[in-house]
């Protein structure tokens, strides 16, 4: 086994220090700087285009928030906790391949046993300021549990915002009035995925 | 060593004759895929995925002897196929539910399906109901069981308790059709699979053995696992931290399994304790014992004050025990170098002196065994050790060889304990008298000593305990008679010859050798000895605790010297707590304390404790990185599986004028002390070669010295008839740092055999006084069904029991009086 990960006792995290641009040292670095900066060919083909749609009328503008946009089922926003149709009882499983394939490592489970001996989710969270949105917890779930949900306006006033189980989960009287949709997005099985599994034989 | 040569897959493989195939293909990293081959243990053929093709012949890697010049093919296209076919068996019927299984992520039946290609499923057959077993701390649910018979070879060839076995599954027989679909050997594993399930040999509900959980170590899959740990965590999820067994000198390679406690608690709480079960079994102690943390609240640094006050104004003495590093020692001597303090360790000093006597006679400045010595030897003597709870670690080793090298032994110890009768039938317990160590070590000199190397002073005074001794034997002698008989019609005298037998006394010289009836053997313990001698070559002795404060410690000390110098046996003198050793060698001990004692983890007048509740806290040994010295005569590393925000024992050395940033500073400087080396603590290794080989930290240098021969007479001690007590801890307890853990936290009691409760009329959780002249302690009394005999002993792990005023000397054996106490 490595010991590499031990062998540094400095308690605070190692930042890595980005240098930067060099500073300019004289007026005429300073002046060659600023005229980079400031004269830009591409501006003025922007420059352009905005003015050839506008004389055209050929305006795309949504007017947020007095209108909003359907995502498509694709679309991955915040995510959501689903139900099973049959119970009502979470999907969750609490097996943590979402936790493992996390690139972002933002997912965290707790599990215990619970009285029935069967494996209780107590907690599941999610770090949304460290999200990427980038899918993989819904691809990689097997229950189809977590899954990304359309709501895509997630501005907060915290840098890190968490998602907690109550967050995310299906309410039960949203659950019961039967609003929950099955997901057809990111991770769900395709309409022809049956043809792709070979059957496992049964001596029944 | 190596005298042979295989090709193994086109390798050129140096080995040893006899040796297993697989063992030889690891150490040259060669990959054979196998489930239920553990090292060290018999191979049970389980599993038959060892197949491999030895000179165009199939063979079972696991149990094919090397002989010079084999060729041996680790794959072909046919192994292949049934390889693949067998984990299509194993994966019949095993629930698809990999997502909540504990074992998910280091589960065999997983790697190997997936390294076989198993991608779809041709066999079948009916399931049969598998019900989930509760056995206290470990949770089995058969179900998930393949059968691989781990946990039961490594409870019958390593722990020694065989408390395991197969049972009938009682499922559908298989049926015939399968025999021309599946492969050969297929056929054969499922067959055999198909018929068992793991159980309890006795047939209880319950496990009553010693609790190492070993056995959910080994487990492939998440059939055995920890009751407490059951989905507590996924696997991949906990960072292994390595380190050293903190309890007991073994001073194993363990791993504390940790990750933060949950996501409202984000501090790290160690969730298991893992190992490398191919090379180095754990006890229950620290499977279960390992959260002893300190939790420490900051920096106190009103406390630090007052320590480093007492320190410099009033102390003149600090009183520890041997629960801490080499470098914590190594500290405390410096400061005894520099203010003068006393340094007192009873078990340690008690050591210290063992090993000063034992150099004088052996020549050496250490002891000849290890356990990898122990468990390669076949025939074992243990005098003086509790092995079951001292250090079941040397226990597993007895055991090992025992059963793997067909081995025979003694153990000599005055509680009878039907564990170690259990190892094997070869094993012959011997209940002594308490007090008569001296004898039964004269005794192994004058069996096994070199008569013709050993001075004649000493084989004058063995000789002295032999006589002739004249005993009389019935013998039956046949006898040819000459008869003249007369015959009766004719009238004839006729001459016959007859054979008749006749019984005669016969007189016969005996050796009678008066050592066996100090030690209490039979008369026939010579023809029992000399059937368990056949074939031996490797000796072994184990020497334990109960000599260490013996009050002829001396010289029992110097007749072990004498023992490593004129006989066979390689000789183990095992270090009474986890750096008894280390703090022996590296401290330069007192024997009495002063006037104001600061204690580390002892009660004195200021208290520096990792237990809680002291005057000044510090870390405990699962917060702490340093080195032990393990009784492997090895200086192994241990690191930081907990942080501790507190202060640590550098710290306050650092106040009081040493100077050095971390603890593990004085590392390099160990080399000072002899026999430890200048190494950077950093660079020490903590882990198993896939040979077997421990490339831990490093071995101690071993010196010689003059030896000298001189040694006293037997003077045994008389314990009478009085009723005496043992000191010593129930398994699984080692010191008050496992009873902090959440799992082993129990009360202390007074523990005793059935046939001591009985004989007394006490029961199961009554109270009993305990008393002597100057002593006297109300405690209850525990049913222990792993002993046998007279003799009760009481435990140090509960610092609520006073039981140290029974045993002043430190000898482990006290003359006290028992009497049952009236409940009102």
């Amino acid at each position: 086994m490595e010991l590499r990960g031990f062998k540094n006792r400095n308690a605070t995290p190692g930042y890595i220090y980005f240098e930067g641009e060099k500073e300019s040292q004289n007026s005429w670095e300073r002046f060659k700087r600023f005229s980079a900066r400031a004269v830009k060919g591409e501006l003025f083909v922007g420059l352009w285009i905005v003015l050839r749609e506008m004389i055209k009328f050929n305006i795309h503008t949504v007017q947020y928030p007095l209108q909003k946009l359907q995502m498509f089922p694709r679309y991955r926003a915040i995510h959501k906790l689903l139900r099973l149709f049959e119970s009502g009882h979470e999907r969750c499983i609490g097996c943590g391949l979402c936790e493992k394939i996390c690139i972002a490592n933002c997912i965290k489970i707790d599990t215990k046993v619970d009285e029935n001996s069967r494996k209780l989710v107590t907690e599941y969270s999610i770090n949304f300021g460290r999200c990427i949105f980038c899918g993989y917890c819904a691809e990689v779930c097997p229950e189809l549990a977590i899954v990304h949900g359309d709501d895509y306006e997630h501005a907060s006033e915290q840098r890190a915002h968490f998602g907690l189980r109550e967050d995310m989960l299906t309410p039960i009287d949203e659950f019961k009035a039967k609003k929950q949709k099955e997901f057809p997005g990111f991770g769900a099985l395709s309409k022809d995925a049956d043809k792709f599994v070979k059957k496992t034989p049964l001596a029944y | 060593m190596s005298d042979i040569t295989v090709t193994i897959d086109g390798k050129q493989c140096r080995a040893n004759e006899g040796e297993y195939i697989l063992n030889i293909a690891r150490r040259n990293g060669i990959f054979i895929p196998a489930i239920c081959y553990l090292t060290n243990c018999s191979p049970t053929l389980a599993c038959r995925l060892c197949l491999v093709e030895i000179d165009g012949k199939r063979a079972y890697s696991c149990n094919a002897k090397a002989k010079d010049g084999m060729a041996v093919t680790t794959k072909t296209e046919e192994i292949e196929v049934e390889r693949k076919a067998i984990m299509k068996v194993y994966d019949t019927n095993h629930p698809l539910e990999c997502g909540v299984c504990d074992q998910s992520g280091e589960c065999e039946l997983q790697n190997y399906t997936l390294e076989m290609g198993v991608d779809h499923q041709e066999f079948s057959i009916a399931d049969t109901i598998r019900p989930v077993h509760e056995w206290g701390f470990i949770h089995y649910d058969s179900s998930l069981c393949i059968v691989c018979e781990r946990c039961v070879t490594i409870c019958k060839d390593m722990i020694g308790e065989s408390v395991l076995k197969t049972v009938p599954r009682g499922g559908v027989a298989l049926p015939k059709e399968w025999k021309e679909v599946a492969p050969k050997d297929t056929y054969a594993m499922w067959n055999k699979l198909q018929k068992s399930l793991i159980g309890i040999a006795s047939g209880a509900d319950t496990l009553e053995c010693t609790n190492c959980g070993e056995c959910t170590a080994v487990c492939p899959v998440g059939a055995l696992v920890g009751s407490d740990f059951q989905y507590s965590s996924n696997a991949w999820e906990l960072q292994k931290i390595p380190a050293s067994n903190p309890h007991s000198s073994d001073c194993s390679l363990i791993y504390y399994d940790v990750k933060q406690t949950n996501i409202k608690d984000p501090i790290e709480k160690i969730f298991r304790v893992s190992s490398d079960y191919n090379y180095a079994p754990l006890h229950g102690g620290i499977r279960y014992g390992y959260d002893f943390e300190n939790k420490g609240e900051g920096k106190d640094q009103k406390a630090m004050k007052k320590a480093v006050k007492f320190f410099k104004e009033e102390a003149d003495t600090i009183k520890f025990d041997s629960f801490i590093t080499n470098e914590e020692a190594f500290i405390l001597q410096k400061l005894k170098e520099k203010y003068g303090y006393k340094l007192v360790n009873d078990d340690a000093y008690a050591y210290k002196r063992f090993l000063e006597n034992f150099r004088k006679t052996a020549g050496k400045s250490l002891y000849s065994g290890d356990i990898k010595s122990l468990q390669n030897s076949n025939f074992v003597v243990s005098v003086g050790s509790y092995v079951k709870s001292d250090n079941p670690n040397v226990g597993y080793g007895i055991n090992n060889a025992l059963t793997m090298n067909k081995g025979a032994g003694l153990y000599f110890h005055p509680i009878i304990d039907p564990i170690v009768d259990g190892y094997s039938k070869n094993m012959l317990c011997i209940n002594h008298k308490v007090g008569v160590e001296e004898s039964i070590l004269y005794l192994v000199l004058d069996l096994f000593g070199d008569k013709e190397r050993l001075p004649e002073n000493l084989l004058k005074y063995l000789e002295s305990f032999h006589s002739k001794e004249k005993k009389t034997i019935a013998e039956i002698v046949k006898e040819q008679v000459k008869e003249i008989v007369k015959d009766e019609e004719s009238g004839e005298e006729k001459e016959v010859v007859k054979t008749v037998s006749k019984k005669i006394e016969k007189e016969i010289e005996v050796d009678k050798n008066s050592l066996y009836d100090t030690v209490g053997l039979d008369d026939d313990f010579d023809t029992k000895l000399k059937k368990m001698l056949m074939k031996k070559d490797k000796f072994f002795l184990v020497a334990g605790e109960d000599l260490y404060n013996h009050k002829r410690a001396e010289n029992l000390a110097k007749l072990l010297g004498l023992i490593q110098r004129y006989t066979n046996f390689e000789i183990l003198i095992i270090p009474s707590k986890t750096n008894t050793l280390g703090v022996s060698l590296i401290c330069d001990l007192d024997e009495k304390v002063g006037k104001k004692v600061a204690g580390y983890n002892v009660k004195a007048d200021f208290n520096l404790s990792a237990l809680g509740k002291g005057d000044l806290s510090f870390p405990a040994l699962n917060q702490q990185e340093g080195t032990f010295t393990s009784l492997n005569k090895r200086v192994v590393p241990t690191n930081v599986a907990l942080s501790f925000d507190g202060y640590c024992l550098n710290d306050l050395a650092n106040e009081l004028g040493l100077k050095a940033e971390n603890t593990i500073d004085y590392t390099f400087e160990l080399g000072r002390v002899s026999g430890y080396k200048s190494e950077e603590f950093d660079e020490l290794p903590n882990e198993f070669l896939n040979s077997g080989v421990e490339n831990r930290g490093y071995l101690l240098d071993v010196e010689s010295f003059e030896a000298n021969d001189e040694v006293g007479e037997i003077e045994d001690i008389d314990f009478g008839d009085q009723s005496v007590v043992y000191l010593a801890n129930p398994v699984m307890q080692f010191s008050a740092f496992t009873n902090r853990a959440h799992q082993l936290n129990e009360a202390g009691a007074l523990y005793a055999s059935s046939d001591y409760m009985e004989a007394n009329g006490f029961k199961d959780g009554s109270m009993v006084l305990i008393s002597t002249k100057d002593a006297k302690l109300a405690v209850a009394i525990k049913y222990d069904h792993q002993i046998k005999g007279m003799i009760p002993y009481l435990p140090t792990f509960d610092t609520k029991l006073e039981v140290m005023p029974f045993f002043e000397d430190g000898y482990r054996y006290a003359k006290v009086e028992i009497k049952g106490v009236q409940n009102d």
